[in-house]
């Protein structure tokens, strides 16, 4: 315990806490990418953590028969317009907040971030009822109006720290040239808050795709049924076919882990937004 | 920079500046959208599930009035007794396993080792998957018969641990924690590498080793980090529904109905909106009081101080 530690050795205990918990978070991706890729028969006979003798597609071109691409199509038009509209919303609403000054605005902000701490789950009965009241029960509007209102706060809270640090001056400058309201927002909020509203975009894209909870609530016909909701109901479907629904599990985190990829950087900073730092 | 004083700093310089810029500022109406849908759709939700635990619905016809008796009859029902108490196992039990392991997770990310870079990403990847994914993989990881417990050697982990009763809800505790620790790590690994290099320095001339830097150093340094990460696994694990809703849907029996399971099952299965809004409201002032008991515990103006620190 005291004082084991001199201060050049290697920290061989570090090494090996972490290569252990290396395993626990890579053996059930890897178990995960390997079983799809076994044919059913295969699954009930070899190995699970060994691959597979006879490698085969089989599982995904059954879960593209299944009408894998329409779930995904719903999953990328409620995901892109949601973001859209609530960058869209939240960067004009952080506008007013900062720069108008009013007791109104700063009311309006103190409400806002309260909503940080609802929890979504609380809120389902209510939300429940108000779609059906509205005659959006079982549409892609039904998810998207919620996932919007509740990814407000948290948008709200980075992009205003960032429209915040924008220098009053060219606010008051462009004002004086004349500018109104949306030709400021468009051409001096938009641009300097470009880092915030990557980071908005980046996490609520992330929580919209993976949602779950909106879709079993508020959808059912298979017409409307996004990605994640679709898993659930494959599982139900292939029932025994176990490849094909970990293929189906793999192909829905396809698209995110080419974002990785492409854009980790933005990723982690979207994922830690307005709890870290 | 001039910008300090403006805007942001809202409380110190507010009355001058206030009436200047009232007149050049943006109009209300920049504001109305967000405000729309947030008072519609989250904060109007937020009364309703109050109003609605003092009614009878079945979900499908009008809400009644019912009054108290509901909420006397769902809080002495011995489901919720049951619910009440498995949440408070299932979310002590959580932190306990999660935090220590985020914190270390993330002390050991933060190192600027290549090795350690290399790794991160793959620690990362969980926070990519949806719950739903997540709950299937291990479904069948876990499965007694194809599972891990066939790729080992017969006897090590073969144990039905979603099936049984008296295992589930500590096997589902592992799966929540997987998912959820990499988050957490990220916020430390952040936090660990503000803490200025100079504060090591010192610490390794005063002939500290590394268990007294960490403890002496990394430890106090992260203490917003560890209110905010606590605050938000403590209430995350109170609020998770998705990931135990794939994994078991509160079985077997109801070892894993914690209370979003519970609310869940109450309103959508059986069809008892009233007790179920119940159950919500619980749920809102229980999260409620977490976030505020660990806010007052850490001092006010988290937010602030951090960066006062950084």
């Amino acid at each position: 315990m005291s004082g084991r530690a001199i201060k050049e050795t290697p920290n061989v205990l570090g090494a090996l806490g972490g290569l252990f918990w290396l395993v626990v978070t890579v053996v059930p991706i890897y178990y995960l990418l390997l079983t799809s890729l076994r044919s059913q028969q295969d699954y009930y006979v070899e190995n699970p953590l060994l691959p597979p003798s006879s490698p085969t597609l089989d599982a995904y071109r059954l879960v593209l028969e299944n009408d894998f691409l329409r779930y995904l199509s719903n999953s990328v038009i409620v995901t892109v317009v949601t973001v859209a509209v609530v960058l869209a919303v939240s960067l004009m609403a952080s506008y007013y907040l900062v720069r108008s000054g009013t007791p109104l605005a700063r009311g309006s902000l103190r409400v806002v971030l309260l909503g940080l701490a609802i929890p979504v789950q609380a809120t389902i009965i209510p939300v429940y009822y108000l779609i059906i009241r509205l005659g959006l029960y079982d549409s892609l509007l039904a998810l998207m109006l919620p996932a919007i209102a509740f990814a407000i706060p948290i948008s709200v809270l980075i992009i205003v720290n960032f429209v915040r640090d924008i220098p009053a001056e060219l606010f008051e400058s462009m004002r004086a040239d004349g500018a109104g309201d949306w030709r400021i927002l468009w051409s001096l909020v938009t641009p300097l808050s470009r880092p915030a509203l990557i980071t908005v975009g980046v996490y609520e894209a992330l929580q919209v795709w993976n949602g779950f909870l909106f879709p079993l609530i508020l959808t059912q016909s298979s017409s409307v049924r996004v990605l994640p909701l679709s898993l659930w109901t494959y599982q139900g479907q292939f029932a025994v076919n176990v490849p094909a629904v970990l293929a189906a599990v793999t192909l829905s985190a396809l698209p995110v882990l080419a974002a990785f990829i492409v854009g980790r950087r933005y990723l982690v900073s979207g994922l830690t937004a307005g709890f870290g730092k | 920079m001039r910008t300090v004083e403006r805007p942001g700093a809202a409380a110190p310089t507010r009355p001058v500046a206030a009436v200047r810029r009232a007149r050049t500022g943006p109009t209300f109406w920049m504001a109305v959208p967000a405000l729309a849908f947030f008072a519609l759709f989250a904060l109007l939700p937020l009364g309703g599930v109050a109003v609605l635990s003092f009614m009878e619905w079945d979900g499908l016809g009008t809400p009644r009035w019912a009054g108290v008796g509901i909420w006397i009859d769902t809080l002495t029902d011995q489901a919720t007794i049951d619910a009440l108490w498995r949440t408070a196992v299932f979310v002590v039990v959580s932190y306990v396993f999660q935090a220590p392991v985020a914190l270390l997770l993330g002390v050991f990310m933060a190192g600027r080792q290549r090795y350690r870079a290399v790794w991160s990403v793959l620690y990362f990847l969980p926070l990519l998957f949806s719950s739903a994914a997540i709950g299937i993989t291990f479904r069948s990881l876990l499965d007694p018969n194809f599972g891990l417990s066939r790729a080992l050697s017969p006897g090590t982990l073969s144990t039905n641990w979603l099936g049984n009763p008296d295992l589930a809800l500590y096997a589902v505790i592992f799966v929540v924690g997987w998912c959820f620790i990499p988050f957490h790590a990220l916020l430390y690994q952040a936090g660990v590498r503000q803490i200025p290099a100079s504060l090591y320095e010192a610490a390794v001339l005063d002939g500290a080793g590394r268990v007294k830097q960490f403890r002496f150093v990394t430890l106090p340094q992260l203490r917003y980090t560890i209110v905010t990460s606590s605050t938000l696994m403590l209430v995350g694990s109170l609020t998770c529904f998705d990931l135990v809703f794939v994994l078991t849907g509160g079985g077997p029996g109801e070892a894993t109905r914690i209370l979003p399971l519970h609310m869940y099952l109450t309103g959508f299965r059986s069809y008892a909106m009233g007790p179920a809004s119940v159950i919500a409201v619980l749920l809102v002032v229980v999260g409620l009081a977490l976030s505020l008991l660990l806010n007052r515990l850490s001092g006010s103006g988290r937010m602030q101080s951090q960066q006062a620190g950084a």
